[in-house]
């Protein structure tokens, strides 16, 4: 049995972000003024129309679809950190997964007001569930990415349920409605053996079922572009492409978060390098996985530059579209490989740098798959003005995308105010076990 | 136990007061009624019998009476033009088939399709391109409505069915029902579509109007607005917009079932699969699978050369360094 000291040491560290400090305050008064900077761009845009975005007949879908691609795709990682990772026993990812649970929760639930950004009439969102029709994979991608959402909240809530009994004990400074909201949510938890098997068993069943679903999300929205015939959409291999993708870029997304976590909170003891070290192989393999779906996307029509295609991979490789592809493939995937190859790379700090490169890259990929391909349609584009051939989002556009950004940063941060990011009963567990 | 005897007792004692009371209620309501339709049958047989068209279009006669009004249906509600817009027109499969040989780039059936739709300069329901297959072919005109495919990938992806396909072969677009994510467009390979990006040309002038979906007027923001083969035209027995303004017999149109054609600018009306024939129709794309209604005839024998100075826009989608 491990000292009480020790116990008490972990779960006052583990506590310690809880509660609301200054910086707090100033940093949600700045995601909220920003916020309200963007809402009001989306005002104008619900006043005006679509026609205050880049987008015109031929590129019709932009940024924001390409937005709402990233946010699928990041989301992906909760999947692959609590639940694959989780399942095959893997023991240093276990304090990582609530980080990760958080983001997917938080990268999928905006996700779904991202794409309502770029409908012309959102007030008829309701159609979708009154009309649906089976035959349109944007019905199947509303589906899955409800269930996504709903399992990975179930899956950020019950491990949550033996810390939240801890936060009800141990936060006596809070007031007491709050404490009280806490006992609510930890369902009465006495930790005897049979919550205990029920709670295992309850996490066991949902991070299988989460496998498929998180499969389906990103599968499903790649399905968006390849169930058309468009030229570089036109692809048998967009699903896999598309996941292996998103953990390239969810795994970003974690890194980034791991190190501003244990910077702010002062969790080095629990974050450690090992940890960073992992997470960087990790890294290192799903881009590896990705670079070779990459290979086979561009390659294998570029050897035999089919008329169409040709015109498409000639933006892509040298033409409008070069600068940002060649910077997204060597800055944001090859490099990033070649540099976490070196232990010494692998360090917070450094990894954080190329973890941050890694997330721009993806974003950039996604732009990169949506809208060269428009601009590139079977017949000629005429008898429109200029800005119809060429897409270039504007200003507004710009501000209601980077909307779902600060949405995501504001639930992260208040979610880690009010629940313990490290699992505090599992790492109690752990030091036990080891010792 | 003994109190809870006495309780039932009481109770089944009110519940047969009550039950006297409502039988009784009951059989005076029922005599009043029974008396106040004899009272109805004795006045009915003076009333004059009236003739009514069921929406099945049969006529019945019957006593006037006995109608009840439960709305009033003008030719021009919204529901009613929905309901009709959807079911087409009946033992029809329009067909159309644009004869390139004779087009001189006159422009008329775009400009009589965009007063017709109230699109604006750069919106086109039918769009005349300046084409070339490839390097050392020739160029040509073409025009390029909706092509109505049997198959329509359009259709396929619509997540609200705002869009569909009609038993007459049109794919038309309800805008009352559009959620504009343009999921079409995107699926769209002949570009076909065109959506709202601002408050459309007239809606000052059209806010009144009813929408006709078969018009797709009034235009609406928001929303995808596409070619209808003219619908409503089709409706009074016309020929559609494009296909009347063309001065250059550009286009036949028809009913594939009658196997007949018939040109807009000639009034000429021949063979639709002898027409193909003798003149090798094809279609756009065929190698996509949708199946579409449009035919065309190949620029052979022109009746005007392709101009000199639109050369370069026709070979300029052909360049892949272009992009």
């Amino acid at each position: 049995m491990m000292d009480q000291s020790k116990k008490n040491k972990i779960t006052s560290d583990l506590l310690k972000p809880i509660g609301i400090t200054k910086t707090f305050h100033i940093w949600m008064g700045f995601l909220t003024l920003s916020l309200a900077v963007c809402l009001y761009a989306y005002m104008f845009q619900l006043d005006k129309g679509l026609v205050v975005t880049g987008l015109r007949d031929y590129v019709s879908w932009g940024m924001y679809i390409s937005n709402f691609v990233f946010f699928v795709a990041t989301s992906l990682i909760g999947m692959l950190i609590s639940a694959v990772l989780g399942l095959s026993g893997v023991k240093w990812a276990s304090p990582l997964a609530r980080i990760a649970e958080i983001i997917a929760l938080a990268f999928a639930a905006v996700a779904g007001l991202v794409i309502v950004s770029d409908m012309g009439h959102p007030e008829r969102l309701l159609n979708v569930f009154m009309y649906g029709r089976l035959q349109s994979p944007i019905v199947w991608d509303v589906t899955v990415v409800t269930v996504y959402v709903l399992i990975s909240a179930l899956l950020l809530y019950i491990p949550l349920i033996p810390d939240f009994k801890i936060c009800h004990e141990k936060l006596v400074d809070i007031p007491k409605p709050l404490r009280n909201i806490y006992k609510l949510l930890s369902l009465n938890w006495k930790g005897t053996e049979d919550q205990e098997k029920l709670l295992k068993k309850s996490v066991w069943i949902l991070s299988i079922l989460i496998i498929p679903v998180a499969l389906a999300i990103h599968t499903v929205t790649s399905w968006l572009f390849a169930s058309t015939s468009r030229v570089g959409w036109d692809s048998t291999i967009f699903g896999p492409y598309f996941v292996t993708g998103a953990f390239v870029s969810g795994t970003a997304a974690v890194i980034i978060a791991m190190f501003f976590y244990r910077n702010s909170y002062k969790l080095q003891d629990y974050i450690t390098e090992l940890h960073f070290d992992k997470m960087g192989k990790l890294l290192v393999l799903v881009s590896l996985v990705y670079l070779y779906f990459n290979l086979n996307e561009f390659m294998v029509p570029g050897y035999k530059m089919k008329k169409f295609d040709a015109t498409h991979l000639h933006a892509l490789f040298a033409g409008r579209y070069a600068i940002m592809f060649w910077l997204v493939q060597i800055v944001g995937l090859i490099l990033p490989i070649l540099f976490l190859l070196f232990g010494k790379m692998r360090k917070p700090l450094p990894m954080t740098v190329i973890a941050v490169a890694v997330l721009l890259g993806a974003w950039f990929k996604r732009y990169i798959i949506v809208v060269p391909t428009m601009e590139h349609p079977y017949l000629p584009i005429q008898n429109v003005p200029m800005n119809f051939k060429f897409y270039t989002p504007t200003l507004i556009e710009t501000f209601v995308s980077l909307a779902p950004f600060i949405l995501v940063l504001m639930i992260i941060t208040i979610l880690s105010k009010v629940v313990p990011i490290i699992p505090i009963q599992e790492t109690i567990e752990h030091h036990e076990e080891s010792k | 136990m003994c109190e809870k005897e006495d309780n039932s007792k009481n109770k089944s004692r009110r519940e047969f007061l009550q039950n006297i009371g409502i039988i009784g209620l009951g059989s005076v309501l029922a005599g009043s009624a029974i008396f106040a339709g004899f009272n109805y049958d004795r006045k009915k047989t003076n009333a004059q019998r009236i003739k009514v068209l069921t929406a099945e279009n049969e006529l019945l006669e019957i006593d006037k009476n006995d109608t009840t009004k439960v709305a009033r249906f003008k030719a021009e509600n919204l529901t009613f033009l929905q309901k009709r817009g959807r079911e087409g027109i009946k033992g029809k499969r329009w067909v159309m088939v644009v004869d390139l040989s004779k087009c001189r780039n006159a422009r008329k059936c775009m400009s009589a399709c965009q007063n017709a739709h109230h699109l604006r300069p750069e919106q086109h329901h039918i769009n005349v391109l300046k084409m070339q297959e490839s390097k050392g072919t020739p160029p040509f005109y073409m025009a390029k409505p909706c092509q109505h495919c049997d198959n329509p990938p359009c259709v396929a992806v619509c997540p609200v069915d705002a869009t569909f396909k009609r038993p007459d072969g049109i794919v038309l677009i309800d805008n009352e029902r559009c959620i504009g994510c343009r999921f079409c467009i995107a699926a769209c390979p002949y570009s076909a579509r065109v959506f709202n990006w601002a408050e459309p040309l007239n809606s000052e002038e059209d806010k009144d109007l009813t929408y006709d979906v078969e018009l797709n007027v009034p235009q609406r923001k928001g929303t995808i607005s596409k070619c209808l083969f003219s619908a409503d035209r089709l409706r009074e027995g016309k020929m559609p917009y494009c296909v009347s303004a063309c001065p250059n017999g550009v286009y036949y149109f028809g009913d594939e079932n009658e196997d007949a054609v018939t040109n807009g600018t000639t009034k000429e009306t021949v063979r639709f699969s002898k027409l193909l024939e003798d003149n090798a129709g094809y279609r756009l794309m065929p190698e996509l699978g949708t199946e579409p209604r449009v035919y065309y005839l190949p620029a052979k024998n022109r009746t005007s050369p392709y101009e000199d100075k639109d050369k370069p826009e026709a070979s300029e989608h052909l360049d892949s360094s272009h992009a």
